[in-house]
């Protein structure tokens, strides 16, 4: 009954699109891959395509583990009265008397963090994207290297093993906060979860950095020298430099995390004194001396902020390619779009003690580093106001992703502008580690990140699974979650301005912060709510794999290289010659042209009717 | 078995929601709008952007509104006000873009929908436009970056010579407090010394610190600087006092300071509040382990005569604990012996160096 569905919609091939496929006539080195076994073939494989569904993948496993994560703890937060005798099914020992374990509640709060910012919107976003579409984009067969980026899956999945088996030991998981700032996370007598989870936590955070790294070092390899004829550095999609630029910064800041986490290991297996000074705890002096929790911090967060737009960037870029396609519009300013990610990359190694104003730190650093801090709103502001540009009279389509692009846009500029009050030393000495923080970031760089991710899943999905996923569900999905997104965090500012701190078990101890009951029974409610809505997307996507529309050569009528690759491409990309690149990947809507857009590899000579004055040089 | 019902239930809903779906995709195919590029649904969707800008903004500037009166803890410091400012004349100036961004936003979703009729506007990049929005957010940012320094530097420039002094340290899982008594001078701490009497770690062979003495509660004269100097002796923790706008790391190894200058009573402001049992409160604001959520210390403003007569009636921590001074005499005396006899060693020492 299925199997007569698609076939309506076949038809209506890419059109002007092809030019590139009719020869057939050269057999390439890539046929041969159609006979390998099913172990090299699915598990482990080299193409780029295959490993950047295999990150996809793991990253919803591991947002499934996040959300639920945090809607544990959002049970408690909203009903700190209640007991909970009816999730002991689930967890055990940590329902002590029907209330949820206080050090268990630090341990959700810590994984969810760690997963979240990591596993899923690291490895599951710039994994999945960056793999997909740096070599379908830039004219390319697999990644420079495909053995190291199939390496860097798999040290990605044994470091997700490792960081799920710790989510079962006996002392719980990790449980110092997502920053795992020492003492806390150094000694196993001021929470159990710093013994063997906090080990396992370390180890496996070392095998995902290498993971990074490697696949890292092919994307940018891959950008630089593996770029089709004629694919300047100029005439790349945003999607890639944003990609780019991202691998860069993991690049430069994920051994410094290496680093504090080499010395951490050392302090708490070997007796060194790097961030321990001082102790006194469990009825004993430590022996440790001279060390600073401070350091800790600074090298911490020397990756934790560019590892914010490590999350963000990527975001950026595919939103800006969705908007421009279903505008049926250039991207506006482009070259300011690379200006800004430039800026925005350059500036985000300056900026990461703006995240410790108050530890103590000399408050001459303070001043520098929130003047340098506020800088980076200008770039962020630059593209803001593009991307709005770039829907003004455009004729918009809303595709799934488009919704969500939009959405992305939305969450970026509510979240990104509560920056402005936190980058300001003055006031974050009120604002700091309160609800206010909670919600900035988890909407500009946690949901805003999920929607770039969630537009860019809608988007590529016809050019992964040679499918489409279903339009009407994709709508339901998108208006729940942005409804939802909105309703959890909005009401978290007005929280987090009354001063209630963050990863507080209960706040009933206090009279300033038990006025809030209401509200946080509200946002508990929206977020659970949102988190299930997620599952239709879920459904959404598993279904459509197989049994979805099926889908055209370019279903959006787009311009840039993927999409001139047959509908579901074989290992190597192309089945005959790479196709050269001739223009910038936006010439949408150009006047005089007879299709709405023309695609990259078009050139000038076929399209002189809608040539601008200085392209005519080129025809 | 009800978990075994409750499993059962959810499957039959996906069946049935799994059903509907598949009927309605076939309903779709039957009807032909799933071959029509583009439908009814955009449509839809643009008037949703629309409604979503009025409902949502509309339900958050009410909610906003309803929540202002809870939302600003009642301030008690001098440079509270200051800093309250600051915090308010960014929001209006964040709002304000706020707003007009999400207007241009779902407006021209709404307005730019897909007409069919309609091309798309050929506008790659206008210099101008370009440069004008980057150069008003760097303007803007300027004054913002400009206050904010001015206010930082005010905040955590030295305190005043004649600050009272009062010493926290955190511990897991509560504040301890210290005063340096009459000499104003807190004296020698070391956290070997540390133990269940001794909580934090006096070293008493040090004169200054014969007259300190520990409390329950953080006292403090109203009108007049206060110096806390802060502590920590296991892990980090972090003192957060909401109504002072205060807030500092409380580090191993490291001690801190925040100066502020209370503005009200802890009397006044009951009556303010018309709360009686208002307390100025002091929170711990960085994961420190189980407790965390309970590190709670109260804080006393006093009338400035109040406060000098509180602080005359406190007994010193080595007159409360004189076993402990005892012992320091104790261990002071052997040292002395020790002295004299490596004294002793070391004038034989050189001669027989010498001799040798």
């Amino acid at each position: 009954m299925a199997a007569n569905l698609p076939t309506q919609s076949q038809v209506q091939g890419g059109i002007g699109v092809t030019e590139s496929h009719t020869k057939h006539d050269e057999h390439l080195h890539h046929d041969e891959h159609h006979d390998q076994h099913w172990l090299f073939k699915y598990v482990f494989s080299q193409d780029h395509k295959v490993i950047a569904k295999q990150f996809l993948i793991t990253g919803i496993f591991w947002a499934i583990i996040g959300g639920t994560l945090s809607s544990l703890f959002r049970l408690q937060l909203g009903w700190p009265e209640s007991t909970f005798e009816w999730l002991s099914p689930f967890l055990g020992k940590w329902i002590e008397a029907g209330k949820l374990n206080p050090e268990f509640y630090l341990a959700l709060v810590t994984m969810h963090g760690t997963i979240m910012v990591f596993f899923v919107l690291t490895a599951g976003l710039s994994g999945t994207f960056s793999n997909f579409l740096i070599p379908l984009q830039v004219g390319a067969r697999d990644m420079a290297s495909g053995f190291m980026n199939m390496l860097s899956y798999w040290f990605f999945f044994i470091s997700s093993i490792i960081m799920f088996a710790s989510l079962f030991l006996e002392t719980g998981p990790a449980s110092a906060g997502w920053t795992i700032y020492p003492p806390l996370s150094a000694l196993p007598q001021a929470i159990p979860g710093s013994g063997l989870g906090m080990t396992l936590w370390l180890v496996s955070m070392a095998l995902f950095i290498v993971s990074q790294l490697l696949g890292g070092v092919n994307y940018i390899t891959t950008v630089i020298n593996l770029r089709t004829r004629g694919m300047s550095m100029s005439k790349l999609p945003l999607t890639i430099w944003a990609f780019f630029l991202t691998a860069i910064l993991g690049l430069l800041s994920f051994p410094v995390l290496f680093s504090a986490a080499l010395l951490l290991i050392f302090d708490r297996s070997f007796g060194t004194s790097f961030f321990l000074s001082d102790i006194y705890i469990a009825g004993q002096a430590l022996n440790h001396q001279g060390g600073s929790p401070i350091l800790f911090q600074h090298l911490f967060w020397f990756l934790g902020h560019p590892e914010v737009y490590i999350v963000i960037m990527p975001a950026m870029g595919m939103v800006s390619e969705i908007l421009a396609t279903n505008s049926r519009k250039p991207v506006f300013g482009y070259r300011a779009m690379i200006g800004s990610l430039l800026g925005i990359s350059l500036l985000s190694f300056v900026v990461w003690a703006h995240h410790m104003f108050v530890t103590g730190m000399n408050p001459f650093l303070g001043s520098v580093f929130m003047f340098l801090t506020l800088i980076i709103a200008v770039p962020s502001a630059v593209k803001t106001f593009n991307w709005l540009a770039t829907l003004w009279r455009g004729n918009i389509r809303f595709t799934t992703a488009m919704l969500f692009s939009i959405g992305f846009v939305s969450l970026f500029i509510s979240g990104g502008l509560t920056g402005i009050i936190l980058g300001n030393a003055a006031i974050d000495i009120q604002m700091h580690n309160t609800y206010f923080v909670v919600a900035h970031f988890h909407l500009v760089m946690g949901s805003a990140a999920f929607f770039g991710l969630f537009a860019g899943v809608y988007h590529w999905f016809p050019k992964m699974f040679g499918r489409m996923m279903d339009e009407k569900l994709g709508y339901i999905h998108f208006w729940l979650t942005f409804i939802g997104v909105y309703l959890v965090f909005m009401p978290m500012h007005y929280v987090g301005i009354a001063g209630f701190p963050r990863r507080y078990y209960a706040w009933t101890g206090f009279d300033s912060f038990s006025q809030f009951a209401d509200l946080n029974k509200f946002i508990s409610a929206a977020a659970i709510f949102a988190f299930v809505g997620q599952f239709i997307f879920i459904f959404n996507f598993f279904y459509s794999i197989f049994r979805g529309r099926r889908a055209t050569e370019n279903p959006w009528n787009s311009t840039t290289l993927e999409w001139t690759t047959p509908v579901v491409p074989g290992h190597g990309n192309w089945p005959g010659e790479i196709p050269a690149v001739y223009r910038w990947p936006y010439d949408y809507s150009k006047p005089g042209a007879a299709e709405d857009f023309i695609p990259q590899n078009v050139p000038y000579s076929k399209t002189q009717s809608s040539n601008l004055p200085y392209e005519r040089d080129m025809e | 078995m009800i978990a075994l019902g409750i499993f059962l239930v959810l499957v039959l809903l996906l069946v049935v929601f799994g059903l509907l779906f598949r009927i309605q995709i076939l309903t779709a195919i039957f009807s032909g709008s799933s071959t029509r590029e583009i439908g009814m649904s955009n449509r839809v969707n643009a008037i949703l952007m629309i409604a979503f800008m009025v409902l949502g903004g509309g339900a958050f500037a009410y909610s906003f509104i309803d929540n202002y009166g809870k939302m600003n803890p009642p301030i008690a410091s001098v440079h509270g006000f200051e800093m309250e400012r600051l915090f308010w004349t960014t929001m209006i100036i964040i709002g304000i873009v706020f707003v007009l961004t999400h207007i241009a936003l779902f407006v021209y979703s709404y307005k730019y929908q897909y007409k069919e009729d309609r091309r798309a506007y050929f506008f790659p990049h206008n210099n101008k436009i370009e440069i004008i929005w980057t150069v008003i957010p760097a303007i803007v940012m300027a004054g913002l970056v400009f206050a904010g320094w001015k206010e930082w530097t005010k905040i955590t420039g030295p305190a005043p010579k004649d600050s009272v002094v009062v010493e926290v340290m955190g511990k897991q899982f509560n504040w301890l407090v210290r005063y340096p008594g009459r000499d104003l001078k807190l004296g020698v701490v070391n956290y070997r010394l540390i133990d269940a009497t001794n909580e934090f770690g006096f070293d008493l062979s040090d004169k200054s610190g014969l007259d300190d003495f520990v409390a329950g509660e953080v006292h403090v004269p109203k009108g007049h600087p206060v110096l806390l100097k802060i502590r920590s002796r296991d892990v980090l923790h972090a003192v957060y006092m909401p109504h002072f706008r205060v807030q500092m790391y409380a580090v191993p190894g490291m001690p801190t300071k925040f100066w502020f200058t209370p503005t009200k009573t802890t009397d006044e402001m009951r009556a303010q509040l018309g709360n009686p049992k208002f307390n100025y409160e002091l929170a711990c604001n960085q994961i420190c382990g189980r407790g965390h959520f309970a590190m709670k210390l109260n804080i006393v403003v006093d009338e400035p005569d109040d406060y000098v007569a509180w602080f005359a009636q406190q007994k010193s921590f080595s007159e409360q604990n004189p076993d402990v001074l005892a012992s320091f005499k104790q261990k002071a005396d052997k040292l002395v012996e020790k002295e004299n006899a490596s004294a002793a060693a070391a004038v034989i020492t050189p001669a027989t160096k010498a001799s040798l």
